[in-house]
């Protein structure tokens, strides 16, 4: 291999690097909240709503979760317009990533829903709360609880798909890399740098999160689950290579 | 100024609607023989080996697809390897679906009770035989569900190989939205055009599913 990497004129983008992560986690976090409500409210509906509204969200959930990201962002970006909705980039971004995520979302907490036994209804009913209160207090709490393993890898998902939002001109990380290679011309050394930026990324937000998790839903998660892996153990997975079939005692 | 009417950009995006099914076959089929080389070095007896896989799938599921796409479209170039965005794509589906599939198999292999590894090699079969006879076809049961509604990530994520320049369905959509500019209709049929080919395949993961649950209560 002839070609000789350089990766001497990047320090001068530090800036728009770190507005670049600044915009992508950004859009995560806002995203997070908004989507998680939408799954909240969604996984109500269809367990306990009516008829009409329980096949609105069915048909929510389906639409978004068999159409690709992209293609939902495009449709809000350039599509509504032409119902005379202007939205600029930033907003479009948002919208597709929560709308993306809602539904996600609700299939997630609706299963975590489901896993809470009667009697937990029972016992609250007993004692004299209401239903609104039933479902806040007792059933929602412990649904959110079970499934926030799987919420928070969706939540990486998004993050992770959010790359695309630089195709409208979105100024997330993406967005930089594309910018510094179109003034530098080191491509593959400017999307190294940002995929590396991304790996990074993922694995400090599944260690906060996770942690988050283990505070938040303290002795109410599976225990497997509860445990944040380290960074270094992430990168070289070395207790994950060790769980295995072959193993045997 | 040619005219496009509604059933010129419909017939336009079926016609598109092609490459995206055959650039979702090749990734699935390609992706799945080298996710089937990756889970038998996964849960193989050599710890360094198992350590790879894991990191390749970390790498993978830890990075955007995206991103994925434009270092094999400009890193392949340096390796000198002439690089159209077919090659691009099909290379980086294949690696990505084959990281997913290796995890989601390994998942699968793992439901199988340790005894059965046992009895194989107190049969005095090598670890190859044991996975290949043994362990695996007991594990594809389960896998199949599993591998079907991945399938539908497959052809989602074959919608950002347009970005590296690669004319399938929405690319396609994008470029006819540039010629006629009416971008609600065309980018609605596109959804519904990928909804078309998803949906069959969640709704056959689905029953595959209750199909397994059904056995397993019994």
């Amino acid at each position: 291999m002839t070609y000789a990497f350089d990766f001497s004129g990047f320090a001068m983008y530090a800036g728009m690097l770190s507005r670049g992560i600044a915009v992508t986690l950004g859009l995560t976090a806002v995203s997070t909240v908004a989507g998680g409500l939408v799954g909240v409210a969604g996984a109500g509906i269809s367990i306990g709503g009516p008829r009409w509204a329980r096949a609105l969200v069915a048909a929510y959930v389906e639409l978004i979760r068999n159409t690709p990201f992209i293609v939902q962002l495009f449709f809000i970006f350039f599509g509504l317009p032409g119902l005379g909705i202007h939205i600029d980039e930033v907003t479009a971004a948002i919208l597709a990533m929560t709308v993306n995520l809602g539904a996600y979302a609700t299939e997630i907490v609706r299963a975590g829903i489901e896993s809470i036994p009667r009697g937990q209804v029972q016992a609250a009913m007993a004692l004299g709360l209401q239903q609104r209160q039933v479902f806040r207090h007792v059933v929602l709490p412990q649904a959110i609880a079970n499934v926030f393993p799987a919420l928070l890898s969706q939540v990486l998902i998004v993050m992770l798909g959010s790359a695309v939002v630089s195709q409208i001109s979105v100024p997330d990380l993406t967005y930089a890399a594309n910018f510094i290679q179109s003034r530098n011309f080191r491509s593959f050394e400017s999307y190294l740098i940002i995929t590396v930026t991304y790996l990074a990324l993922s694995i400090v937000l599944r260690q906060v999160l996770s942690r988050l998790g283990a505070k938040l839903f303290a002795g109410r998660m599976p225990r497997a689950a509860a445990q944040p892996r380290g960074l270094l153990r992430t990168l070289f997975a070395w207790r994950g290579a060790r769980t295995l079939p072959t193993e045997r005692s | 100024m040619v005219e496009f009417t509604l059933w010129d950009i419909a017939r336009n995006l079926l016609l598109a609607a092609r490459w995206t099914v055959l650039l979702s076959l090749i990734a699935f089929v390609c992706g799945g023989a080298v996710g089937l080389v990756l889970l038998a070095a996964r849960v193989s007896p050599l710890p360094w080996l198992r350590r790879v896989v894991v990191l390749y799938v970390e790498l993978f599921q830890g990075t955007p697809l995206l991103m994925q796409l434009f270092l094999a479209f400009f890193g392949l170039p340096l390796l000198g390897v002439d690089v159209s965005p077919w090659v691009a794509a099909t290379v980086t589906l294949t690696l990505y679906t084959s990281a997913y599939l290796a995890d989601i198999w390994r998942g699968c292999v793992e439901a199988v009770p340790r005894g059965q590894w046992a009895a194989g090699a107190s049969l005095g079969m090598t670890y190859a035989q044991q996975l290949r006879y043994i362990v695996w076809p007991q594990a594809r049961k389960i896998a199949t569900a599993p591998t079907v509604g991945f399938l539908v990530q497959v052809v989602k994520s074959t919608a950002l190989t347009s970005i590296i320049g690669f004319v399938e369905l929405t690319k396609t959509g994008t470029m006819i939205t540039n010629a006629v500019f009416r971008p609600f209709p065309i980018y609605g049929m596109v959804a519904l055009l990928y909804f078309a080919m998803c949906f069959p395949l969640t709704w056959y993961a689905r029953v595959l599913e209750r199909k397994a649950r059904v056995g397993q209560h019994q």
